[in-house]
């Protein structure tokens, strides 16, 4: 269980980021944040692992207080949370196995992760992922000879390999195709199934988040202004988040997109929704 | 209004980088008077210079028959010494300036190793080979332990601060996906940033390997040893041919090394 207490992120530069939050998000819930660029959503991310400082407010994982903790405190609490990013992140010289296993870091030591001599286990169990997100045979390659696709899931599994409770996503699909973008999805949907991990999905996509997501908290200007379910998506709803558009208009265009699947709301359903 | 109507110019010209004629003008007849003032002042003995036409000659013939053979042993040692010189000054040079440069990157250093770094490398940067060379050699006598102390002194120089701008350039996300998992100081260092500097730590490396060699031909002038010792003293016996033969060594082997480090390079990108 991830809890937020009035959390407030103030810039240097003086920007207001975030005001106030307070959220939680109970294990095995997937929410998708959604809301414009510059609302904050990056921030917040990054304030519940640390990468961001936030400037006052609390946070909670289970029942440690993640505000609270030391260097190394903070070390150990990262290996907790995995994160997934939007440009994949990998370090791109380094071959798919070694970034599987950088997600081990936090557990090794300096000098056994230099010479890159992890313990048996991990190692079993990288390879494991890497045949869960479908990579086996790329073990060895350079992360920077896979394409984009094939790198997300690379960041999904190092995520994985921490052995994580939550997983902190910011915009997994921004810089992929559609069909590419919704396998991504799909696929993190179902590990956070099969592992009970709850999730903050950062996404820009209200298409996809209306259908990989549990819940949906819209953020606008550092402030939440809508948390619910994905069905609670109206036009009134998204122009609050967004600020003034033609939804119904594109919605539409999402029908051009790959035909709807079982399971999956038809998007006509989606437009009649608006 | 139709579009026929409107006349637009026929002719354009880029502007003048200065706007105001009157000072372009100016400016341009003042680096003239400079240039003619300047070339007055410059004294030219045209009897020395005659002279000296006919030694540049010799020197050129030299060229035309290089002598390998006569003082084929000083040359031979000389450039075993340069070698050596070379090869250990690069090794100790960039052994010390990894982590100057790590130290002058101002993305991962605090602020008081950043200064200090950065005051090294600036010190080495702004001293001169042979001027390093002269203090060595008082400092610690004639010989390659004053050619080999220059030139590890300058490598740091060099490559801390290459190391240093290429640490700054790095792609942050990269490291801040392996901060994310809860990797300490040290793993973020090898994972998040050796890992994108290498391969250029290693192709400044084998640059700064042949710039090295090129120097202690120089710095040997100075008395800090090496194959430049000997084109000194070949020099001031005006035995031009095998001067010639030491120059067409150096030049081999900067090719040499200059193909090798090229090839490196290639292979580790």
């Amino acid at each position: 269980m991830l809890r937020l207490e009035s959390l407030t992120k103030r810039y240097r530069t003086g920007d207001l980021a975030l005001s106030e939050i307070s959220l939680a998000i109970p294990a095995g819930q997937v929410v998708g944040l959604i809301g414009p660029s510059g609302a904050g959503k990056s921030t917040l991310i990054r304030c519940v692992n640390r990468l961001v400082e936030p400037t006052s407010g609390r946070i909670w994982l289970d029942d440690l207080e993640l505000t609270r903790l030391g260097r190394r405190g903070l070390r150990h609490a990262r290996r907790r949370m995995g994160m997934i990013f939007q440009e994949y992140a990998l370090v791109e010289r380094l071959t798919v196995m070694e970034n599987l296993l950088s997600g081990r870091l936090g557990y090794v030591s300096f000098w056994s992760s230099l010479i890159r001599r992890f313990p048996p286990a991990d190692i079993e169990n990288a390879f494991r992922l890497l045949d869960r997100v479908g990579l086996m045979e790329h073990a060895d390659k350079r992360a920077d000879a896979l394409s984009g696709g094939q790198r997300q899931r690379v960041g999904i599994a190092r995520a994985l390999a921490q052995e994580p409770e939550i997983l902190l996503v910011d915009e997994p699909t921004a810089s992929l195709d559609p069909k590419t973008s919704r396998q991504i999805m799909r696929l993190l949907r179902e590990v956070c199934a099969e592992r009970g991990l709850a999730a903050i999905v950062n996404i820009h996509d209200v298409l996809l988040a209306r259908e990989f997501m549990m819940r949906i908290v819209g953020l606008r200007a550092g402030a939440i202004v809508y948390d619910g379910g994905p069905d609670g998506l109206t036009p009134a709803v998204l122009t609050e988040i967004y600020g003034e558009e033609d939804w119904a208009a594109s919605s539409d265009l999402s029908d051009t997109g790959p035909s709807p699947r079982p399971g999956v709301p038809d998007t006509d359903e989606l437009v009649g929704a608006l | 209004m139709s579009e026929g109507a409107t006349r637009y110019p026929r002719h354009w010209r880029r502007p003048p980088l200065i706007s105001d004629g009157r000072l372009r003008w100016a400016i341009y007849a003042g680096v003239l008077v400079y240039l003619v003032v300047g070339i007055g002042a410059v004294e030219v003995n045209w009897g020395r210079l005659s002279e000296g036409w006919e030694r540049g000659l010799r020197f050129l013939g030299g060229f035309v028959e290089p002598d390998f053979i006569s003082r084929w042993d000083d040359i031979r040692a000389g450039l075993i010494e340069s070698l050596a010189m070379t090869l250990t000054a690069t090794v100790v040079g960039v052994l010390i300036s990894i982590p100057v440069g790590i130290g002058a990157a101002r993305n991962i250093a605090p602020s008081p190793v950043y200064l200090a770094c950065r005051a090294l490398i600036a010190l080495s940067r702004s001293l001169q080979e042979i001027i390093v060379a002269i203090l060595f050699v008082a400092m610690v006598g004639f010989g390659p332990l004053a050619g080999f102390l220059t030139l590890a002194f300058a490598t740091i120089g060099f490559l801390a601060k290459l190391l240093a701008e290429d640490i700054e350039d790095i792609d942050a996300a990269q490291v801040e996906a392996i901060r994310a998992t809860g990797a300490g100081w040290w793993q973020v260092l090898d994972y998040g940033i050796r890992s994108q500097v290498t391969p250029r730590l290693i192709g400044l490396s084998l640059y700064r390997l042949d710039i090295n060699f090129r120097e202690s031909a120089v710095i040997g002038i100075v008395g800090a040893g090496g194959v430049g010792a000997t084109l000194n003293t070949a020099l001031d016996r005006y035995e031009y041919d095998s001067a010639a033969a030491i120059l067409i060594l150096i030049i081999v082997i900067v090719l040499v090394t200059e193909y090798v480090s090229g090839w490196v390079r290639g292979r580790v990108q």
